[in-house]
């Protein structure tokens, strides 16, 4: 079940690694920094939640498309490196700037108990709510990315400039609009990410990179061929972690890490290249 | 006297402090087989870029139908009815066949003709429309970059190094759409480097040399000694 956060987290940076073509440094910055809307929402401004979490899709799709036009496409004029380093700023950027903001403490969102809501199953099993809910939510999410890029028209447009740019500029497909469209939909799927990590886990301003890191071994696991199979690799990283955590909790990080690196060195094209 | 479709104007063209086109003059009209020849770096190539919005910086006109679209960037420009054929081809190869005609579509300029006018002239192209573009042999690839242009619903189509990389039997099959088009009124300039099948077909020709055009007119009124010769550049 945290394999389906996991595969939230990793859905965006696959968009942003296998559509625009750059690695985004500041992903899980961006994913933090809407767990700290979500708690200003919610406490500050004393939204109720049902309220709050619809907000979040539409301020991600506003990150994303601000960050875009603003800074990443101006960015991408130059070398690949030069983006890198302009997502690794920002993310320096979002970590001074939320704890300038709301402070070093840890956070946490509370939901009114869902949280500790569970379905019982049989007399050894039950499922929590709101991991039930992740879950469905990632898979409801791979479904919709994958017929918004493989269905729609401008998901063709956007398959075909993350094919070959150049190719894509001579049959006047514009990558400025394209681009800003692919990065509202990460923004999207940071908003929910976000909104979710908020409520299930605590989290601090310098959240971010440990979010990027699993972000970035799942996607790296999945390959770039599909979506469904960043749900395999989260829930790969998330069942080894599990299991590393039942022999001692600090081998919990650990476990992911090594399981990662393993099937790396076996299939280090991912378990489901893009053919 | 009638406006041609496309002319060029005193067309120069630069790649940063390199002048690769000299002030080039050249037109095509409705119906019309221009071919465009020259060797490697003769600049035929910058000035199909030209058209299509495609270089950096180009001084002189490019004018479609009497109206200079040399300000307009290149979605702008197919939508006024120039449609290219790269050099290479240049699908898109995770795409599928249909989806690399669909792009064309959805950059065409409005009212022209639909996929299944393109499976009828290209028939093998409806039986592999699922399968993607890198799966093509480069034939049928080359059949889908034109599929594509002609979703466009061009006024002119370029076709940049038409017969480069592909077997002789295909570039003769690929001439024969040729004269298809010019009939149905659509102006066609053709870059090629090689001389005689391209004059062949050709209403009028253009030989390019170092950026400059050597010689132009009817390739019937030229001996194919005076095209060799301005081709490579060799005094009388």
């Amino acid at each position: 079940m945290l394999g389906g956060l996991y595969a939230m987290f990793a859905l965006g940076l696959a968009v942003s690694v296998g559509v625009l073509r750059f690695i985004n440094v500041a992903h899980g910055d961006m994913i933090v920094l809407i767990s700290f809307i979500f708690l200003s929402l919610t406490e500050t401004v004393g939204l109720p939640l049902i309220i709050a979490i619809p907000m979040l899709l539409p301020i991600g799709a506003l990150i994303g498309w601000v960050l875009q036009r603003g800074l990443f496409q101006k960015a991408a004029d130059g070398n690949e490196m030069q983006i890198i380093l302009v997502t690794f700023g920002l993310s320096v950027v979002i970590q001074n700037a939320l704890q300038g903001i709301y402070g070093a403490d840890t956070q946490k969102v509370t939901a009114g108990g869902i949280e500790l809501q569970s379905i019982h199953v049989t007399d050894t099993l039950n499922i929590g709510v709101l991991p039930l809910m992740v879950f469905v939510t990632a898979i409801v999410m791979i479904f919709v990315l994958e017929q918004f890029l493989y269905r729609t028209r401008i998901g063709t447009m956007i398959r075909a400039i993350a094919d070959d740019p150049s190719a894509a500029r001579l049959v006047g497909l514009s990558s400025t609009k394209l681009f800003a469209v692919a990065m509202v939909v990460v923004g999207i799927t940071v908003g929910i990410a976000g909104g979710y990590m908020a409520i299930w886990t605590n989290f601090d301003p310098t959240s971010g990179p440990s979010r990027l890191l699993i972000a970035f071994e799942v996607v790296v696991l999945a390959g770039l061929g599909s979506f469904w199979g960043v749900l395999a690799g989260g829930i790969i990283i998330a069942a080894a972690q599990t299991i590393g955590a039942t022999y001692d909790s600090a081998f919990q990080v650990l476990g992911g890490h090594i399981v990662f690196l393993l099937i790396f060195l076996v299939r280090p094209q991912g378990l489901f290249p893009k053919s | 006297m009638t406006t041609p479709v496309m002319q060029l104007q005193k067309l120069d063209v630069f790649y940063g402090h390199f002048h690769a086109v000299h002030g080039i003059d050249m037109d095509c009209d409705a119906g019309e087989i221009v071919s465009v020849i020259g060797a490697n770096g003769a600049g035929k190539s910058s000035v199909m870029k030209a058209i299509m919005g495609q270089v950096g910086r180009t001084q002189g006109q490019v004018l479609l139908d009497g109206k200079d679209i040399k300000n307009l960037r290149t979605p702008e420009r197919i939508k006024q009815g120039v449609a290219l054929v790269p050099e290479g081809r240049r699908l898109f190869p995770s795409l599928s066949v249909e989806e690399n005609l669909n792009i064309g579509l959805y950059t065409a300029r409005p009212g022209g003709i639909g996929l299944q006018d393109v499976f009828d002239i290209f028939p093998v192209l409806k039986d592999r429309r699922a399968q993607r573009a890198s799966q093509l042999s480069g034939g049928q690839q080359q059949m889908v970059a034109i599929g594509r242009a002609l979703l466009m619903n061009p006024r002119i189509v370029l076709f940049d190094e038409i017969s480069l990389g592909l077997a002789p039997l295909i570039v003769k099959d690929i001439y024969k759409i040729l004269p298809k088009l010019s009939a149905k009124g659509l102006g066609v300039v053709v870059v090629e480097q090689d001389i005689s099948r391209s004059l062949a077909v050709a209403d009028r020709f253009y030989c390019l040399l170092e950026g400059r055009v050597t010689l132009s007119g009817r390739p019937a009124d030229f001996t194919r000694e005076d095209v060799a010769n301005s081709y490579f550049g060799m005094d009388h």
